[in-house]
């Protein structure tokens, strides 16, 4: 049981990191520090930098609370600490 | 019918909506009082807690900011989303398994020391206290715009209608009512950016409308970033797609603290120990940043427009010709016009047409402009706006019907209104649960604790009501302080509270002290004392990244040198990791 509940912790820990990397990466990466080469691309009207700091990011900050929702639903069952 | 008209009928209905709910949804004891009971479905949580969010800054103020800063404008709609990611993975969850009542209960009990209990009130009540006041006066200026009363009539009766809610119900009264205000703010905010959308672009979704072509005029087939990009660079100003106005370590720091400071702010917190289970924390944070995103994606979108249109209807255009819209605002103040080199026509460039906001003279000019008392700079610039203008004035700018100005009217109050009820209820619980009841009089009975409620609501509620009506000037200035000290205080221990066992007591409250210590100095010197940034150029805005960091170092280093928390502590910690067993938040 015990070794069962850090091996759950150590999951949710691993997967929770993954899910900050990328973040980190949207945000501070392709809004900030990249934003200069990415807007040389361009996309439809957008500078694709400009449209990870205005939009892109935002988009991605609301699929990452739902895919960190799914996989804790799936390892809390699979762990038996569900509700 | 007239605008006026409409407003009072769009104000009038929302408000009996408000008042109608708080009704149905009175309570009975403190935990009803607190926490709804603890049993707000996921949805309704994410409605509410995007609502609370949301204040007049985010429905007024931000498209407006967005629109003078082009892509600098980023920090905001980042850094007022972002937190969000922060808060489901590392602390919602977690604080709910935990399940009390505040967040000075959770670092109390937590690191088993009073001392730190106190430390997080005091943050707790300092930083809602300053947010607040600033909703107050938002309400405030929208019934004076709109309904034609006074600014000080107008925050008395905000005052009047938070009380009669928040204090009837208290977070059940609160939680429902934001829910019925996302739902208008939201109507509020879109209807126009649509009608907008279509006008300039031909595209019903301004998020993809302003990555479109222009429609018509002498811009007619360009993209509007691109024309946008061409006329801020012919005007003087930094490419509006374009980083530039601020060093990339400055948006990086100011971006963070924003993220981080919102996942620390107690009214945000709170609204998680609402939901019914571990689970719905978690989903329900999803669903908040949801909503909040419809508004975010959204804002950038109006503020690209709005930019245009106030550019392409005003610049360079004769003042004899300028629209009525322009007329309208001069007459509050909001818009000034100085025709420096007398030839009648309005030019618009980078810098600053005057030294800081209109003073009329109370004389005309010769074209019937108001003429300022202001001294005259050497720019090129004749034009001031205020930057607040730019959401309020849109529908009229584009031409909307009346209705939809009411709307918008309708939909600036909720924004307030909601915002204010979620921190004044922090600040109540604040004082009447963590110092009152945990540390005073352990004794009180059901009664006395849900009566010490309301009184701290009512009490709270004539303060910011004070504030609203006498706005200190420091109040711009202090919204750095609230999301400084929040990154800096509550984040760092929260999260090592729950993701290391071994932090201690010691370490706890020397790194809160540290990183408020640090980040109150840091912000004190540039906005009260003049000081330079001295610290790598960050501005008091992102300074308190710096002082996150330190917590965090703090923190571990005291820590990992004193012994180790007693073993209940640990077994705390292992508890809130897993989820089974979270009944609905408890008193002890």
């Amino acid at each position: 049981m015990e070794k069962n509940l850090k091996e759950y912790w150590s999951k949710n820990v691993t997967f929770m990191s993954i899910l900050l990397v990328i973040w980190a990466v949207v945000s501070y990466g392709c809004g900030i520090i990249f934003v200069d080469a990415l807007n040389a691309v361009k996309i439809s009207g957008f500078p694709l930098g400009f449209w990870f700091a205005q939009q892109g990011s935002i988009y991605v900050f609301v699929c990452l609370i739902f895919i960190y929702y799914a996989y804790m639903q799936k390892l809390d069952r699979e762990y038996d600490v569900h509700e | 019918m007239s605008i006026l008209t409409w407003t009072y009928i769009m104000v009038g209905l929302t408000f009996s909506l408000y008042i109608f709910i708080a009704w149905i949804s009175r309570v009975r004891d403190t935990k009803g009082f607190y926490v709804a009971g603890g049993g707000v479905p996921p949805l309704a949580n994410g409605m509410a807690t995007a609502a609370d969010w949301m204040s007049a800054a985010s429905f007024i103020s931000m498209a407006g900011l967005i629109s003078f800063l082009g892509y600098t404008g980023s920090i905001y709609l980042m850094g007022w989303t972002g937190g969000y990611v922060l808060l489901a993975l590392l602390l919602a969850p977690y604080l709910r398994k935990f399940g009390k009542y505040t967040v000075p209960d959770f670092v109390g009990d937590r690191y088993y020391s009073d001392i730190a209990r106190v430390v997080a009130l005091i943050c707790a009540i300092f930083v809602s206290l300053t947010y607040v006041c600033g909703q107050m006066r938002g309400v405030g200026i929208v019934f004076s715009r709109f309904l034609e009363v006074p600014v000080n009539t107008g925050v008395l009766i905000g005052m009047a209608i938070v009380f009669f809610y928040a204090g009837l119900g208290g977070m059940k009264g609160i939680t429902w009512t934001q829910v019925a205000q996302y739902t208008v703010l939201i109507i509020a905010y879109i209807i126009p950016a649509v009608f907008i959308s279509m006008k300039i672009t031909g595209t019903p979704i301004p998020q993809i409308g302003f990555g479109s072509h222009i429609q018509e005029g002498q811009y007619a087939g360009q993209f509007l970033l691109d024309t946008l990009d061409k006329l801020n660079h012919d005007l003087g100003f930094t490419a509006y797609t374009q980083p530039g106005a601020k060093s990339m370590l400055d948006v990086f720091c100011i971006t963070f603290a924003l993220m981080v400071g919102t996942a620390g702010l107690p009214h945000v917190i709170i609204r998680f120990y609402t939901v019914p289970s571990v689970r719905a924390a978690r989903l329900s944070a999803g669903y908040a940043l949801l909503f909040i995103a419809i508004l975010y994606t959204t804002a950038p979108a109006v503020a690209a427009f709005a930019r245009y249109n106030m550019i392409d209807t005003i610049n360079n255009k004769p003042y004899a010709e300028a629209p009525s819209w322009f007329k309208n605002w001069e007459k509050t103040g909001l818009i000034a016009w100085v025709d420096k080199n007398n030839d009648g026509i309005i030019q618009y460039r980078a810098g600053k047409p005057f030294k800081g906001k209109p003073k009329f003279s109370g004389k005309t000019g010769p074209l019937g402009q108001k003429l300022v008392k202001n001294p005259i700079t050497n720019s090129p610039n004749e034009l001031y706006v205020d930057r607040d203008i730019m959401v309020l004035a849109n529908p009229e700018i584009a031409n909307l019907p009346a209705w939809v100005i009411a709307l918008v009217a309708a939909g600036g109050l909720a924004a307030a209104l909601s915002t204010a009820s979620g921190l004044l209820l922090v600040i109540a619980s604040s004082i009447a649960h963590d110092l009152y009841y945990r540390m005073i009089n352990r004794k009180a009975t059901e009664k006395q604790r849900l009566l010490v409620g309301r009184i701290m609501i009512g009490l709270a509620v004539c303060i910011a009501g004070y504030f609203g009506i006498n706005p200190p000037g420091f109040v711009a200035q202090v919204v750095a302080f609230a999301f400084g000290l929040a990154a800096s205080s509550f984040f760092p221990i929260i999260v090592l509270g729950i993701f290391s066992a071994r932090t201690n007591r010691e370490g706890a409250i020397c790194g809160m002290l540290a990183g408020i210590i640090f980040t109150a100095a840091y912000i004190i010197n540039i906005k009260f004392m003049g000081g330079k940034p001295w610290f790598m150029g960050i501005s008091a805005e992102g300074i308190g990244t710096i002082g996150m960091v330190i917590n965090f170092i703090v923190t571990i280093v005291v820590s990992s040198m004193t012994k180790a928390p007693p073993k209940e502590i640990q077994d705390l910690v292992n508890s809130i990791r897993t989820p089974r067993g979270a009944g609905a938040a408890v008193d002890h």
